[in-house]
């Protein structure tokens, strides 16, 4: 699988180089800055891109514009975004187009490099990674909007873990349920969302979106 | 400087109404000349007085009397001329009881300029006023006069043997028997009235420049009044910067250090047990391994609140729908910013839109909220709506007082306007220039 890498903090550039390679990542371009961010995902396509929000040479959210334009010119490029900081905006953003592929995450959950590199997977594979934090942060506003206010406190539970990339599986052990069980609880978000019949993994990201959107 | 927003419910006066009142009005100016010359008498009999010592305790209260009538001529020239003059006097300070604290004011009040050009206008103004502001009132009395004596009044005092000018028409034995003579009389006496009732808006003009060079400040005491407001501003912004470094401080010390230390121990603690017990020493690492978490979880939050990401990379617009995004309420948010303003402004505004938003959040009981941004005439002017219940005060623990110091600093007022039953409105206006967009430092 081909990577390309944006980080402006050499070590950790070269930590996240090797430990994508070492998971049998190949990769493509690692970059310090911007624009040679934006150039590389255009000319390299990669499979999934691994990019920090805060990027010389203007030291602001430059990784983020460089992804979502790269996003505009090649519709669906999987894109992880790491931060030091999460913010529901840039969350909204990046999901705004309902293409999945997405992952947004902290930092620091690079050190569980178990669940970091399978994050990364899942986004290469057109789903969606969301940081706890995100999602925790949402949580903290209530439960007042409709139509998210008709769910059961057990679909949201398995929401929130929809919302973070978990696939049915994940959150059948982290629920300690039956996978059965958690398929079920799917199709009523599903249908509570009134999200028709499609492909389940851009139903799960239009779910997430529908619960990032309340507002 | 009063950020209250008061509605008057006045309709706008026409031309017509204008004539007709201003007669009355300056003649109004005009009666204003009588306690001004009480007032003079006194001021200057104390004056003449300083040298035996009364007068150092009797000037003091006598100014501020002459300080009261100066305000309603403000006031009165304000409202009738359309010339709003300012306050001229500069800052009073606090003083000693006594003989000593008695005398530092007699100085203080003696040495500003506005005392003196005020003792100026009392002397001067009685005569000014009559041949400006109450000019039009005398010219219509005197065209009345003249009707009077054509309707008859000329025939009683040339009657009784008298004779009298009104104008050039002598009033003199045979008046009655010429036509001519009384014809011109009540045309004279229209003449005077018709020029009264026109030249009065313009008199009262004249009048409040006039008001306006003697009793509006001199560029001296602007820039005094003007210094004063920096040196007020300026130890706010010092005391917020203070207690701003102290709550850092604090929340480094109780979070994010104290974090350090438990997991130091931790660490030395799982150095000995790593033979002895691993078991032990695998738990207290998971330990470590959580504190670490939350002191990195902690130094975010401080900084988002030193100086959140968002505002950092994208500017006000931004980080305010961010700030919507986290809040409980419904806020929806219109920002129409084509650059940025300084980071310092821009900080500023950001953090006083915060605390509006956790106030309505709060108190108001709204279940929205809408915040409108823009740029206009050198201003950034932000306006935070909610359908609470209204009611709220500048004081009585909203902090909105804390917000008007700490804008105050950018020479940014706030307004608010909040009757009761609602809508609170919120009004910011900063003085910034925006620079053009995506330009910003690294």
């Amino acid at each position: 699988m081909r990577v390309v890498l944006a980080e402006d903090l050499a070590l950790l550039r070269e930590g996240l180089v090797s430990l994508l390679e070492s998971h049998d990542f190949e990769i493509a371009a690692a970059v310090d800055n911007g624009p040679s961010l934006l150039k590389a995902l255009i000319d390299h396509r990669p499979d999934v891109a691994v990019v920090d929000v805060r990027l010389p040479p203007s030291f602001t959210d430059e990784g983020l514009q460089a992804a979502l334009e790269a996003r505009r010119q090649v519709p669906g490029l999987p894109v992880l975004v790491l931060s030091q900081y999460v913010e529901q905006l840039y969350a909204r953003e990046l999901l705004a187009d309902g293409t999945g592929g997405i992952g947004y995450l902290l930092k620091d959950r690079v050190f569980d490099a178990d669940q970091f590199i399978d994050a990364v997977r899942r986004v290469a594979g057109g789903g969606t990674a969301m940081d706890p934090e995100v999602i925790s942060r949402l949580l903290a506003r209530g439960t007042r909007d409709e139509p998210l206010g008709h769910l059961t406190p057990r679909e949201k539970e398995v929401m929130e873990l929809m919302a973070q990339g978990r696939s049915n599986a994940a959150i059948a052990q982290a629920l300690v349920v039956t996978e059965r069980a958690v398929t079920k609880h799917t199709a009523n978000i599903f249908a509570k969302l009134n999200l028709a019949v499609s492909d389940d993994d851009n139903r799960r990201v239009l779910a997430v979106l529908a619960y990032l959107n309340r507002a | 400087m009063d950020a209250e927003v008061v509605i008057k419910e006045t309709l706008p006066e026409t031309r017509l109404q204008r004539h007709a009142r201003a007669p009355w009005r300056g003649f109004c100016l005009g009666l204003l000349g009588w306690p001004a010359m009480f007032v003079s008498t006194a001021v200057v009999t104390a004056l003449s007085l300083v040298g035996v010592g009364i007068g150092i305790l009797l000037l003091p209260p006598l100014l501020m009397v002459t300080r009261s009538l100066m305000d309603t001529y403000r006031r009165l020239i304000g409202k009738w001329s359309g010339i709003q003059i300012d306050r001229p006097y500069l800052p009073e300070g606090e003083y000693k009881p006594g003989i000593g604290g008695q005398t530092q004011r007699f100085v203080k009040l003696v040495s500003d300029p506005a005392t003196w050009r005020e003792l100026l206008w009392l002397m001067l103004d009685p005569i000014v006023v009559f041949f400006t502001a109450s000019l039009p009132f005398y010219l219509v009395l005197y065209g009345l006069y003249g009707w009077v004596l054509s309707a008859g009044l000329g025939k009683v005092i040339t009657d009784h043997g008298g004779n009298d000018w009104y104008g050039f028409v002598h009033i003199q034995h045979g008046y009655w028997e010429d036509p001519a003579k009384i014809v011109t009389t009540v045309l004279l006496g229209a003449a005077f009235i018709v020029i009264g009732l026109l030249s009065g808006p313009a008199l009262l003009r004249v009048y409040g420049l006039w008001g306006n060079s003697l009793l509006g400040p001199t560029e001296s005491s602007r820039l005094a009044l003007r210094v004063q407001h920096l040196t007020e501003t300026r130890s706010d912004a010092v005391d917020a910067s203070a207690a701003e470094l102290r709550r850092i401080e604090r929340d480094l010390h109780d979070g994010a250090q104290a974090r350090l230390v438990a997991m130091g121990m931790s660490l030395g603690a799982i150095e000995h047990l790593l033979d002895k017990d691993p078991e032990k020493a695998r738990l207290l690492l998971a330990e470590a391994r959580q504190s670490s978490a939350k002191a990195l979880h902690e130094l975010r939050d401080l900084v988002r609140g030193i100086h959140p990401p968002v505002l950092a990379d994208r500017g006000v617009g931004d980080a305010v729908k961010a700030l919507a995004l986290d809040h409980p309420l419904p806020v929806e948010v219109n920002a129409e910013l084509p650059g940025r303003p300084q980071p310092p402004v821009e900080s500023a505004a950001y953090f006083a839109v915060s605390e509006i938003l956790t106030n309505a959040a709060k108190h108001s009981g709204a279940r929205r909220i809408w915040v409108d941004m823009r740029h206009e005439d050198g201003m950034l002017r932000i306006t935070v709506t909610d359908d609470g219940q209204g009611g709220a005060s500048l004081d009585g623990g909203t902090g909105l007082r804390g917000i008007e110091r700490r804008i105050g600093t950018f020479d940014g007022v706030l307004a608010l306007n909040s009757p009761l039953g609602g809508p609170t409105i919120v009004t910011l206006e900063l003085p910034c220039a925006l620079s053009s967009p995506r330009i910003s430092p690294s």
